[in-house]
């Protein structure tokens, strides 16, 4: 089998290098092109850039100085992304916050709006029936699942780091979910009920949290283990970045620790975790914005069922003027428990420090 | 084999030492195979580990071997509460039915397309931009760098009527430009981590490389394209990888922006060709039974072509993670 394998990956490599080759070859004649329409447009009447001065039209002279020369460079490197950011995003968050204070109305002649001020804030607490319902839910879902995908992504990232054998096939494992995690699949398999583990509900752990402790509290807990797989499988690309942050620690310091008397217990919260602090840091917030831009939140599907009207509760609680006041409150919200999260963080390792 | 061996001779120095009756030796001996000189080195360790492992790679594994095995199973299989794991018969016919109904390869050809333009877009542009924040300092540079990790939070509910709007009064609705320019200008899916994973990776070429190419009278366009882009492969490709699974599962951009054109990706042909089904069999006929297994057929022959990506190139997800300095110190 592994022979077969590597004789596929030998025919594939081989049957690659013409490629490769040819990209390398393409790529320095790219390059070299590229270098001489540069030398052209840098050096002719109209723009003439010499070792010292910028001179423009023969008449502007400007004295290159290392500052400016860098400054300029820096500028031409990420001119498209100035570009990219101001038409793609600066315009259209400006543009959804300015409609957020309008009633909006799309019709064949265009979009016509009227002026609200901020009665569409103000119905989504006041008139809206869901709304403030479903971001409560998802603020309880969040502060519960957050930490969970993280302790979990760090035993999985601790456990792979390990001495195991093959590590190739339980990193495969744990990285499918990276390639799988897609909205119409994984809603599939919700659907189905694939994203439970049976073995779960058949112990009655959730009547018994009920009983004892209350619905406001059993209902996340129940949903928490309704949807144990789900959470589990955001944690594909925080296992990488805490797998990558744990390999980085020397491993000397484990041994100078244990000559010490320190137990394993005491080296993973003495070195481990103040070690990879900021990578938690960096996982918190890319799990939070994950779990809230993620095509199945109940959040995202609400909002979109008002922006195409499809949810008709009172005159203003439709239209994209009030789907938009939504999103910017969601945004708010989002932020805060980034804040939150990020802040508890940062306490916590300045008490320890 | 060794390891039966070694059991072998452990086993046998025990009964040899129980015969004997030397309990002080035994019960040292048993330490120190089941605890080790250290814990994680004894037994004990490595049975908890393993165990953990195993049953996380369950959980993990548990949808994929569900979506296998259900896709394959016959109406009777599903109904029938004897049948939960293995299908009674290996039955090709949802497989077949899905692929003549969303026409695979046509599918899938758009679907590669769709999401390997914008991925090498994405991935040129953030190069770009990247060695542009890694390498120079200039005016504002720390808040454009700031809006930069900025614009990763901002949910797309928020941009996405304007965006739309934009698109339709450009004529970009409907054809790949839709992806393609906001991926050449560096605000792809995810455009942010790109650009990350670049400065990152750029940040870590040492100064003094600049400074000989410079004396040799390379500008600095030719030091981007001779020394850093060489050096900057392993980044590339995971930049690549990333941006071309993220697009070719995207379904929420692209069921906006595509909507009633003939371009569509695999998965969202899937959604239609699904929702069509559903309303046309009613809730509890047979064949709305027999769906469930269809669907997930849909669904193994969609990721496949990532699946098979995946398996060539999972080195590269996995351990270039380190030589892209994705972790940010």
């Amino acid at each position: 089998m592994r022979q077969l394998l590597n004789n596929i990956k030998e025919g594939l490599l081989k049957g690659l290098s013409p490629i490769v080759t040819g990209i390398k070859k393409a790529w320095s004649f790219i390059s070299e092109l590229l270098g001489k329409i540069l030398h052209v447009l840098t050096h002719n009447p109209v723009l003439n850039i010499t070792t010292q001065h910028v001179i423009i039209a023969k008449v502007i002279k400007i004295r290159i100085t290392n500052q400016r020369r860098e400054a300029w460079l820096g500028l031409m490197f990420i001119f498209i992304w100035i570009v990219g950011f101001s038409i793609f995003t600066l315009y259209p968050v400006f543009n959804s916050l300015y409609l957020s204070f309008f009633k909006v109305r799309l019709d064949g002649a265009g979009l016509q709006t009227v002026f609200v001020g901020i009665d569409n804030f103000k119905a989504a607490f006041i008139q809206d029936p869901y709304f403030v319902e479903i971001i409560l839910e998802y603020v309880l879902e969040m502060v519960l699942n957050v930490p969970m995908v993280l302790v979990f992504a760090l035993i999985i990232a601790m456990l792979i780091n390990q001495d195991i054998r093959g590590k190739g096939i339980w990193r495969t494992i744990f990285f499918l979910p990276v390639i799988i995690s897609s909205g119409p699949v994984i809603g599939e398999l919700m659907n189905q009920g694939a994203t439970t583990l049976p073995s779960i509900e058949n112990y009655d752990i959730i009547t018994l949290v009920l009983e004892n402790v209350g619905e406001f509290i059993a209902n996340p807990i129940q949903s928490l283990f309704d949807t144990i797989l789900l959470v589990l499988w955001f944690a594909g690309i925080q296992i990488l970045i805490l797998l990558a942050g744990l390999q980085k620690i020397d491993k000397s310091i484990y041994e100078a620790s244990m000559i010490d008397g320190a137990s394993p217990w005491e080296s993973f919260w003495k070195i481990t975790l103040p070690s990879i602090m900021p990578l938690v840091t960096v996982s918190v917030v890319y799990t939070v914005v994950s779990m809230s831009v993620f095509s199945l939140n109940e959040v995202i599907i609400y909002i979109r069922n008002v922006m195409l009207g499809e949810s008709t509760v009172g005159t203003l609680t439709t239209g994209y003027g009030y789907s938009a006041a939504l999103s910017w409150l969601y945004f708010i919200i989002m932020t805060l428990l980034i804040l939150l999260f990020v802040g508890l963080l940062n306490i916590r390792r300045g008490r320890r420090s | 084999m060794k390891l039966f061996k070694r059991l072998r001779a452990f086993l046998k120095e025990m009964i040899h030492l129980i015969k004997n009756k030397e309990w002080a030796q035994i019960s040292s001996k048993l330490k120190r195979v089941l605890v080790g000189m250290k814990f994680t080195d004894g037994l004990l360790f490595k049975v908890l580990i393993y165990t953990l492992l195993i049953s996380l790679g369950y959980i993990y594994l548990y949808p994929v071997l569900y979506m296998l095995t259900n896709s394959f199973m016959s109406t009777q299989d599903i109904i029938s509460s004897t049948v939960k794991w293995v299908p009674s018969s290996l039955n090709w016919e949802n497989y077949k039915l899905v692929f003549e109904e969303i026409d695979y390869f046509s599918a899938l050809t758009d679907g590669i397309i769709l999401a390997a333009l914008p991925a090498i877009a994405a991935t040129v542009s953030s190069a770009i931009v990247g060695y542009g924040f890694a390498r120079f300092n200039f005016p504002f540079k720390n808040v454009l760098f700031v809006l930069m990790i900025a614009s990763f939070i901002i949910p797309p509910q928020i941009t996405m009527l304007p965006t739309f709007r934009m698109f339709s009064n450009y004529g970009l609705l409907g054809s790949i430009k839709a992806f393609l320019y906001p991926a050449m200008l560096g605000q792809g899916l995810n455009g942010a981590i790109y650009i990350l994973i670049f400065y990152q990776f750029f940040k870590m070429i040492p100064k003094s490389l600049e400074e000989s190419a410079k004396l040799d009278g390379a500008n600095s366009l030719s030091i981007f394209t001779r020394i850093a882009i060489p050096l900057a492969v392993p980044s590339i490709i995971i930049v690549f990888l990333f941006s071309f699974v993220w697009y070719y599962n995207e379904t929420y951009l692209s069921g906006l922006f595509l909507r009633g054109s003939d371009l569509m990706s695999l998965p969202l042909r899937l959604e239609q060709y699904i929702n069509q089904y559903t309303s046309i069999y009613p809730e509890g006929s047979p064949a709305r039974e027999l769906m469930q297994a269809v669907k997930l057929a849909g669904n193994v022959i969609t990721l496949f072509p990532l699946l098979l990506l995946y398996f060539f190139t999972q080195r590269y997800f996995v351990e270039s993670i380190d030589r892209t300095g994705i972790t940010g110190e």
